[in-house]
């Protein structure tokens, strides 16, 4: 025996036991391969390692160095093998692999408040804060404070539902622009989203309680054209690359008013049921803050301008995922919130 | 507000299509919410030239050969006696759909064959006229859609007119604005020659006598001028063609000649008319004042209604006889025996109208007008020209006019600098532009250069400072061609609103923690004496406001038992409105969290069919999870809650030492028997102040809050290099001691190398004492630099043991 024909030994064994081992099909079978390649009473590497002591001594440190790496390489592949082997015969060898997963129950946002953080996000990255106000408010910061005529028609826009004393449930969340313009130095640039209550019937399109979200920046120098800017730089990260059209309108607390209508999604402006054919979907309310306002926050009009706007989440949220009436969105069914997962 | 195009172009002959005019209206004006083309059952009409005709024996029929522009002659069948080689025709080729439904087809009619139809007026829905088919006069060649040849398709152009604009409430204000956008003049209408005389009217400043009729007016305030025409001889009858065709453009019915005319001249030129029967009006005098109390009146439409002092009426010498500015009465009223008028035009205090409307509950296209302000100088104009239609169309001569009161007093001149426009909109517009825009829609601009004085046309209420005249720049210019530039912005001062911050916070570790969130409506029934309520509610079992969240969580979650949906896991982060110290009023608001579970506590699966039920340590586990996403470090605390109400409260929750909410079972549910018992959680995570932030005016900032990062961060405690040492107390403990008070005493007693305390069994039953159960804890103990020995470990053990036993007398379960 030399050092050469002790490594071909060698080099057998690790060239056959790969196939003999994949090819073991049950335990029984592979511990009696496990004997015949590895087994101390008669493996086959027992036997070649039983040749060392007729190799030279110089060559036996070499000799052993090359079995010992063949024997760990046969012995990972028999761990392997075996693990394998195992799972499968666990509980009578008919583990089915393909049965579900453990499941845990799914938690989700509302939809509304997806909408709503949607919005929020975007207006961030724009320099936009989060401000609150509360939603039982005095009638000055609902009304008088925004400009609204006293008993005029205008204050029919708005059915109000009243509470004892001078407070009302808040119409819209403007007020808070009032609130905000009180207590803090401009520049503001604020986001304000709540719920909003009217005396609305409940419907399948309208709800006594539903979210708004307003926004509001003033400071010196904001005009018109950065209010056309930034709404339409929403409405292109909101609905992807889109185009607005803006037209005029009437809300007491802005002047000059504009509505924002983006292109028509179902039919990309040619006219359709969705957009009673005109081609333009109304997404939001705005306009230049009125001087009036500015004036009833204590502020001074010559040096401030601003502009505003306002919109309801729940109108997207019920046209992006096809919920054809707005009181599915209160029943709170688990069924329905749990499809809103993410 | 309805528009008919054809109507409006009477006013403002312009060449634009309807579209172009929607169009127009939409970007500069108001926005057109509806456009409706009229007889559009008629789009597939042609007309036809008839060629050759020839009768068929033994019958009334024709068979002809007709050019229907096709190129080829059609051979056609007509049972109408007035065929006229020549002559064009109404045709409805084969497959066109007739007014009344029937679809017209290829058929032999005997033996020959019949390739459409020649039509009537009938036949078209046009008219009652069948004497024959209609016969049109048009240089039109064959095969023109007949809509383009006639003169009777119109398109109605449905305006949403805004409370600012109530000159738009009609034709002319409507014309007005068409004319300053296409440049086209505004004309008299041709509908009419105007060819009836109107004598000048008698005039007074709060009464007026003429031609046997006095008027009178005792409420000045609330009717500053009132005009008043005599017209004796009228003959109530059918309208003319054209009138009919105008109201029905707009949607209206026609109802006999005199009330068409009023209707007429009201959506024509916006100001409300009412034509009294003279002879019903005792003592042939009109009184305006306001109503006595206890004073009836039976309207047109057939109600008696009671009238009250906060009314102004219309009355003769002895009582009211019309709700001014609101609706007529119905003895009064013109009927077919009518001959002699008195037609009103006058102005109503916009506030009287308003409040007389709401307490009768009935909004009419008159105080819908009267409401937001009519064109009170055009009242002489329309009293003349509303007693020349009546005439005209119904008859009769217009014998006197009077008009009591006084002409308003000019609009007040605002100074406008043009330079403001930039300021406003960001770039300039020409002063000249400014000039001219303002003047094409009837504004009177004085002055030059940077400083203009500016007066309002008598039909704009809505102009009173220079932010409005910008936008009437604004948008005549079109806000499509005013600049869109993002520019930078300067950060705001206002910081993220904490409540905002902690709200998301909360939301995000609910939803992580499998919960589902709710956005229901706050209203619920009474709960508590003292509740607030909302005074004008939709529905009474709705009036209230919550006192807490989990009330609406609660029948949601009843909503869901109600559908078979027994696993119920909804939170919501919402307001609760806190009771007021007056009866039924709101005291504060606070921002709360609540959560409510219910059924299994997670899903099936093979492994395990039924999963254990929700249960309370769920409940206060998710506590504490909502309490430590609020308030990030803080140290939560529960303590067993003694707490009125229908709920079974089972912890009240102390974040930081102050109490913030509970867990409870909520035992009130109103659940069926199959359903798992309910748990909620409710947190409140802060006061949302409802008062004044600074007096009306005023401003009262906040100084810049230095504000530095809510939480303290963790502190890094090195890993153990050395080994714990475990053991095991399981004790007997009498059942009126706690828990806590056990382990309390355990970490009291312990010293300083106790790592940790965790109960890990309980056991209550057979083979302990009386009011006994056994609790099992796992101390751990460990020192930071050397291993610790048995016999200090048993040391400690005997000193717990002796302590627990002389203070609760607490043993060992095996002694
Ligand atoms: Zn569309």
């Amino acid at each position: 025996m030399t050092l050469d024909e002790f490594k071909a030994a060698c080099a057998a064994l690790a060239a056959d036991a790969p196939a003999q081992i994949a090819a073991v099909a049950d335990l029984d079978a592979w511990t009696a391969l496990r004997n015949a390649l590895v087994g101390r009473a008669s493996g086959r590497l027992t036997d070649i390692m039983a040749t060392l002591p007729q190799l030279p001594k110089e060559d036996r440190r070499e000799a052993g160095q090359a079995a010992n790496a063949v024997k760990l390489e046969v012995e990972a592949l028999l761990t392997a093998r075996e693990s394998g082997l195992s799972a499968a015969t666990k509980s009578g060898g008919d583990l089915d692999l393909t049965m579900p997963a453990r499941r845990r129950w799914v938690g989700a946002a509302h939809p509304v408040s997806q909408v709503i953080d949607e919005i929020t996000e975007i207006f961030r990255e724009l320099g936009f804060t989060i401000a609150l106000g509360p939603e039982a408010e005095h009638t000055w910061y609902n009304f008088q404070a925004l400009n609204f005529p006293d008993d005029h028609p205008a204050m029919d826009l708005h059915d109000t539902l009243y509470l004892q004393g001078d407070l009302v449930l808040r119409t819209h969340t403007s007020p808070v622009q009032v609130r905000t313009l009180q207590q803090y130095a401009p520049p503001i640039r604020i986001l304000a989203p709540g719920n909003v209550h009217r005396r609305d019937p409940f419907d399948a399109s309208h709800a006594p309680t539903f979210a708004q979200v307003e926004g509001l920046v003033v400071d010196e120098g904001i005009t018109f054209a950065d209010l056309k800017a930034t709404l339409t730089h929403f409405a292109n990260r909101f609905f992807g690359s889109t185009r607005t059209r803006f037209r005029p309108s009437y809300f007491p607390f802005t002047e000059p008013s504009a509505e924002m209508d983006v292109l028509c999604g179902v039919c990309k402006g040619s006219g359709c049921s969705v957009c009673k054919n005109s081609g333009w979907v109304e997404i939001l309310g705005s306009g230049m803050v009125h001087p009036a306002v500015i004036e009833s926050a204590g502020l001074d009009s010559t040096k401030y301008t601003g502009w505003a706007f306002g919109l309801g989440p729940a109108r997207t949220a019920l046209a992006r995922h096809g919920i054809p009436d707005i009181r599915i969105l209160y029943d709170s069914d688990v069924r329905f919130l749990e499809q809103f997962a993410r | 507000m309805n528009i008919s195009h054809e109507w409006l172009k009477t006013l403002v002959p312009h060449t634009r299509s309807a579209d172009e005019v929607r169009d127009l209206l939409t970007a500069h004006v108001a926005t057109v919410e509806g456009f409706e083309h009229t007889r559009s059952e008629l789009a597939s009409f042609v007309v036809a030239r008839v060629m050759e005709s020839e009768k068929i024996p033994d019958t009334k029929l024709s068979f002809n050969k007709v050019d229907d522009g096709s190129g080829t002659l059609l051979e056609v069948v007509c049972g109408a006696p007035n065929v006229t080689v020549g002559t064009m025709y109404p045709f409805a080729r084969t497959g066109t759909t007739m007014p009344a439904g029937l679809v017209i087809e290829k058929r032999k009619i005997r033996g020959f064959t019949s390739n459409g139809m020649l039509c009537s007026a009938r036949e078209l829905g046009l008219g009652q006229d069948h004497d024959g088919i209609l016969p049109i006069e048009t240089a039109a060649a064959p095969g023109t859609p007949l809509l383009d040849v006639l003169p009777i398709s119109d398109v109605r152009i449905v305006v949403d007119v805004l409370p600012n604009r109530p000159d738009l409430l009609s034709h002319r204000g409507v014309a007005r604005e068409v004319s300053a956008l296409t440049g086209v003049a505004m004309v008299e209408p041709a509908d009419w020659t105007a060819a009836v005389a109107i004598p000048a009217p008698v005039v007074g400043e709060s009464s007026a006598t003429a031609g046997g009729v006095a008027v009178r007016v005792d409420d000045r305030e609330g009717c500053p001028r009132y005009g008043a025409a005599i017209i004796r001889g009228v003959k109530v009858g059918p309208s003319p063609e054209w009138l009919v065709k105008r109201l029905e453009a707009i949607g209206s019915r026609s109802i006999n000649n005199v009330v068409d005319a009023t209707n007429y001249l009201l959506h024509g030129f916006g100001h409300p008319m009412h034509a009294f029967d003279l002879s019903k009006l005792e003592g042939s005098t009109i009184v305006v004042r306001r109503a006595t109390a206890g004073e009836t009146l039976t309207t047109l439409d057939g109600t008696e209604r009671k009238l009250t002092p906060s009314m102004l009426v219309i009355a003769d010498a002895a009582h009211a006889t019309a709700v001014a500015g609101v609706m007529g009465g119905l003895e009064s009223e013109v009927t077919d025996a009518t001959t002699d008028i008195l037609l009103e035009v006058a102005s109503f205090h916009a506030g009287l109208v308003r409040s007389g409307r709401r307490v009768l509950g009935l909004s009419t296209d008159a105080s819908y007008r009267f409401e937001r302000g009519v064109d009170d100088a055009a009242l002489p104009e329309l009293l003349a020209r509303g007693a020349a239609y009546i005439a005209e169309i119904a008859g009769g001569t217009v014998e006197t006019t009077l008009l009591v009161g006084a002409a308003p007093t000019p609009r007040a001149r605002v100074s406008f600098a043009p330079s403001r426009v930039a300021r406003l909109l960001g770039d300039a517009v020409p002063a000249d532009e400014v000039v001219a825009l303002l003047t094409s829609i009837g504004f009177d601009v004085q002055g030059s250069g940077d400083a203009l004085s500016v007066a309002a046309p008598s039909w704009r209420h809505d102009v009173s400072r220079d932010v409005d005249l910008v936008e009437e720049v604004a948008r005549l210019r079109g806000y499509d061609r005013l600049p869109d530039r993002l520019t930078g912005a300067r950060p705001g001062n206002v910081p993220d609103h904490p409540l905002h911050t902690m709200g998301r916070r909360v939301r995000d570790a609910l939803v992580a923690d499998g919960l589902l969130e709710v956005r229901p409506l706050p209203f619920t029934t009474q709960r508590a004496e003292s509740q607030a309520r909302v005074l004008n509610p939709l529905a009474q079992d709705e009036a209230y406001l919550r006192l807490d969240l989990l009330d609406t969580l609660s029948r949601r979650a009843e909503y869901n038992l109600n559908r078979m949906q027994g696993n119920v896991r909804l939170f919501e982060v919402g307001t609760a409105f806190l009771a007021g110290s007056g009866a039924e009023s709101v005291g504060g608001e606070e921002i709360r969290v609540a959560a409510l579970l219910m059924g299994a506590s997670r899903p099936p699966h093979f492994t395990e069919p039924k999963p254990p039920a929700f249960d309370a340590w769920d409940a206060k586990a998710l506590a504490t999870r909502v309490a430590h996403a609020a308030w990030p470090g803080a140290t939560v605390e529960f303590a067993e809650a003694v707490r009125d109400g229908a709920d079974h409260c089972l912890w009240t929750v102390a974040v930081d030492g102050s109490v913030r909410g509970h867990v409870s079972a909520l035992t009130s549910l109103d659940a069926p028997n199959w359903a798992s018992p309910a748990f909620g959680v409710e947190l409140t995570l802060g006061a949302m102040p409802v008062a004044y932030v600074a007096p009306t005016g005023e401003h009262r900032y906040l100084a810049a809050a230095a504000s530095g990062p809510a939480v303290t961060p963790v502190r890094y405690v090195p890993l153990p290099a050395m080994p714990a040492a475990e053991f095991d107390l399981a004790l007997l403990v009498p059942t009126h001691i706690s828990a806590a008070a056990v382990e309390a005493l355990i970490r009291n007693t312990a010293g300083e190398l106790l790592e940790s305390v965790v109960v890990f069994d309980e056991y209550r039953g057979k083979g302990l004492p009386d009011g006994t159960r056994s609790v099992g804890w796992r101390l751990t103990f460990r020192h930071p630099e050397r291993t610790l020995r048995d016999k200090e470990i048993e040391g400690r053990r005997a000193m717990l043991l002796k302590t627990l036993e002389k203070e609760l007398g607490v043993v060992p379960r095996s002694a």
